[in-house]
């Protein structure tokens, strides 16, 4: 690193000025590690995923003739004679929500260089959203087994159900297995001191995708089991 | 590089976000719960929605002590959805009328 500030440095961090000068420089627009700026630009792609996803299911839902199934009784589930609700869906909300916290405080004690603090709370992190996915597919098999939902029939109700239902949440299930395995990996590597040279930016932009995926879900459990 | 420039927030604002965001995600639960039916159910739930979003984005992803440039990188484009969402909702309608009308 040079002495001498960068001139984004010395113009506001907040401001069009900012902005003018980040994007006029003859240097890299973004002020920040590279692996950083392509999550951010990999994570607008996914947006732009979900968000055509969630609109093509906000457009079959307007445009079917057939009543929408009731979610709140799909998904319901009886404890102690008592039936509550979406129970199981908001045990998979509060674990993803836990799970971004500890993440976020993982990506702390990085940049703070408590490797040990950092690989605990990256392997609960990883922990709770393997649990998340093992709850989904207890519920998937519930729907299947039981309630005889496929993607191309529904009996308690539009068809379309099915075919949204399980594309969006199963792609949103595949991107929580992802980041188990690639916070797995990442962990490993800080647990062996791989980025001791490096920096630890890595961790923040693990986790990144971690919240993202906790992001999405927010907007699932919204759409899909509270609408 | 990163470490220099990387803001440090405290460990006690992740847990109050996190408590927030429970506080929230459990407010969104009661709206089903007691079965709060209409607009009012869409309004609350987006509102609560909304705010989780929000908070997630902002302090979990460190947005808020992002550079203006990396905020107008995320933002503009994700403007680009609303106007499809209304463009399909508009789309929806008009093929919910042709089916209400030549297939029921």
């Amino acid at each position: 690193m040079t002495a001498t500030p960068k001139e984004s440095q010395v113009t506001g961090t907040d401001t069009w000025q900012g902005v003018v000068a980040d994007w006029s420089g003859d240097k890299e627009t973004f002020a920040m590690p590279w692996g950083k700026v392509m999550m951010w630009i990999f994570l607008l792609g996914d947006t732009f995923i979900f968000g055509i996803f969630l609109v093509g299911y906000m457009a079959v839902r307007m445009s079917t003739a057939d009543a929408w199934p009731e979610t709140g009784e799909i998904f319901a589930m009886t404890v102690f004679g008592h039936e509550f609700p979406l129970l199981l869906i908001a045990l998979m909300t509060f674990i993803l929500i836990t799970s971004s916290g500890t993440m976020a405080m993982a990506v702390n004690y990085a940049y703070l260089g408590d490797r040990r603090k950092t690989v605990l709370l990256m392997a609960a992190t990883a922990l709770l959203g393997l649990s998340f996915v093992g709850m989904q597919a207890f519920e998937w098999t519930e729907l299947i087994v039981h309630k005889g939902i496929r993607p191309w029939a529904n009996p308690l109700g539009a068809e379309q159900f099915g075919a949204v239902f399980f594309m969006i949440t199963g792609f949103h299930g595949l991107h929580v297995l992802g980041g188990v395995i690639y916070i797995a990996i990442v962990a490993r590597r800080v647990h062996r001191g791989h980025y001791e040279q490096k920096g630890y930016a890595i961790v923040e932009i693990t986790g990144l995708y971690w919240h993202f995926v906790d992001l999405v879900w927010v907007f699932i459990f919204a759409f899909f089991y509270l609408l | 590089m990163s470490e220099a420039s990387h803001h440090q927030p405290p460990i006690s604002l992740f847990l109050k976000v996190w408590g927030l965001l429970f506080v929230l995600s459990f407010f969104s639960y009661l709206v089903d719960y007691y079965e709060v039916q209409g607009g009012l159910r869409w309004a609350l739930v987006i509102f609560f929605m909304v705010l989780k979003a929000g908070v997630i984005i902002a302090v979990f992803m460190h947005v808020k002590w992002e550079r203006l440039a990396l905020k107008l990188l995320l933002g503009l484009p994700t403007l680009a959805i609303l106007v499809f969402v209304v463009m399909m909702a508009i789309e929806a309608n008009y093929i919910q009328i042709t089916r209400l009308t030549f297939f029921s």
